[in-house]
């Protein structure tokens, strides 16, 4: 379950912000997670409403946008969405690609009053 | 009210292993952090290469295994400075864990340093410590599907070993699978194959980590 300490680290990122903004009772979080980091949504919401009780965080709902792979060919210089990991560029079929999205981990927005 | 932030979620993880990369390229002590399942081999791994190097360079070693104090015992018998991280069940080591110890080591008298992750494949590949190198153990028995499931571990480790070949007639894995799998994924991956209660493979491995510590020693 790494899904847990992505969300304590949430919880705790969230929670240094409120008081910049005067929320108290937090509804939604958006996050970005890359595919690469092979996070399980369900996973996510479910033990964000354990680690969540008490807080000004519980009830929330966590939005979760999915960033797709991506590759730059090192070898013919396009870049590509990529299937998974270990795909070959489509364009030249080298193996030369450099992962260049898809392990992003972020949090971009939160709503609350 | 809604609140834009971009923030990476592991901001405070990376923000303490930049300060324990700055202070261990400050002091030019070589940090690898030694990560596989459980079982795969680390703390064989990590005392023969004590016994090979010890004459030559100044070792520590943090271990963050779970299996109670049994590992940290067994590399206490090589008389090199060992300290345990209790992690209280936690499934890898972070930045801060590491940070933590460092007040028990004289770093001014280590060139290497070895930490011990806890076996796991998922969590540890995450989780900077500020580390040089990534070395990622991988054993025949566990088969050659690994690279597929868990990508990302072999997507951030600069060395993989793949551990216990004297293993290999007895299991059905082929090391050219996981080798050409993690290319893929990690084209600039090092892959040695290794037995680490043996003796194949081990000195390629050896002159690899002689090589990286004498580059740190210069920088
Ligand atoms: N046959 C064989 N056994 C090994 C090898 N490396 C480690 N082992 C054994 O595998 C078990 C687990 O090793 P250990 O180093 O404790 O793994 P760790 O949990 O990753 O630290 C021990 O019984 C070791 O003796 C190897 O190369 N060949
Ligand atoms: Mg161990
Ligand atoms: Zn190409
Ligand atoms: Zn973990």
């Amino acid at each position: 379950m790494h899904e847990l300490s992505i969300i304590n680290n949430i919880i705790e990122i969230i929670l240094a912000e409120l008081p910049k903004y005067n929320i108290s009772r937090v509804r939604a979080i958006s996050l970005r997670i890359g595919e690469m980091r092979q996070v399980i949504p369900e996973a996510m919401q479910l033990g964000f409403e354990c680690l969540a009780k008490n807080s000004p965080l519980e009830g929330a709902e966590l939005i979760i946008e999915k960033v797709p792979i991506a590759g730059y060919c090192q070898n013919c210089g396009k870049k590509f969405r990529l299937n998974d990991w270990s795909q070959k560029c489509p364009q030249c079929s080298c193996e030369r690609m450099e992962i260049i999205s898809g392990k992003e981990l972020e949090i971009v927005e939160f709503e609350g009053s | 009210m809604k609140v834009s932030v971009v923030k990476n979620i592991l901001q405070a993880n990376d923000r303490i292993a930049d300060l324990n990369k700055q202070l261990f390229d400050e002091k030019q002590i070589l940090t690898i952090n030694v990560m596989s399942s459980p079982g795969a081999g680390k703390t064989s791994l990590i005392e023969r290469t004590i016994v090979e190097l010890k004459n030559d360079y100044r070792i520590g070693v943090i271990e963050g295994d779970i299996q109670s104090t049994q590992d940290a015992e067994k590399i206490a018998a090589t008389e090199v400075p060992v300290v345990q991280i209790n992690t209280g069940g936690a499934c890898h080591l972070d930045g801060n864990m590491i940070r933590e110890t460092l007040g028990q080591f004289n770093l001014d008298e280590i060139d290497l340093l070895i930490v011990e992750n806890v076996g796991n494949l998922v969590c540890p590949a995450e989780f900077r410590m500020g580390e040089d190198f990534k070395i990622m153990l991988l054993s025949v028995p566990e088969g050659d599907d690994k690279p597929l499931k868990y990508p990302l571990m072999f997507h951030e480790a600069s060395v993989l070993l793949i551990n216990k070949m004297d293993l290999l007639p007895y299991v059905s894995c082929s090391p050219e699978r996981i080798r050409q799998e993690s290319l893929k994924i990690n084209p600039a991956l090092t892959i040695f194959e290794i037995s680490a209660t043996g003796d194949h493979g081990l000195y390629d491995w050896y002159d690899w980590l002689r090589q990286k510590i004498s580059i740190k020693k210069m920088s």
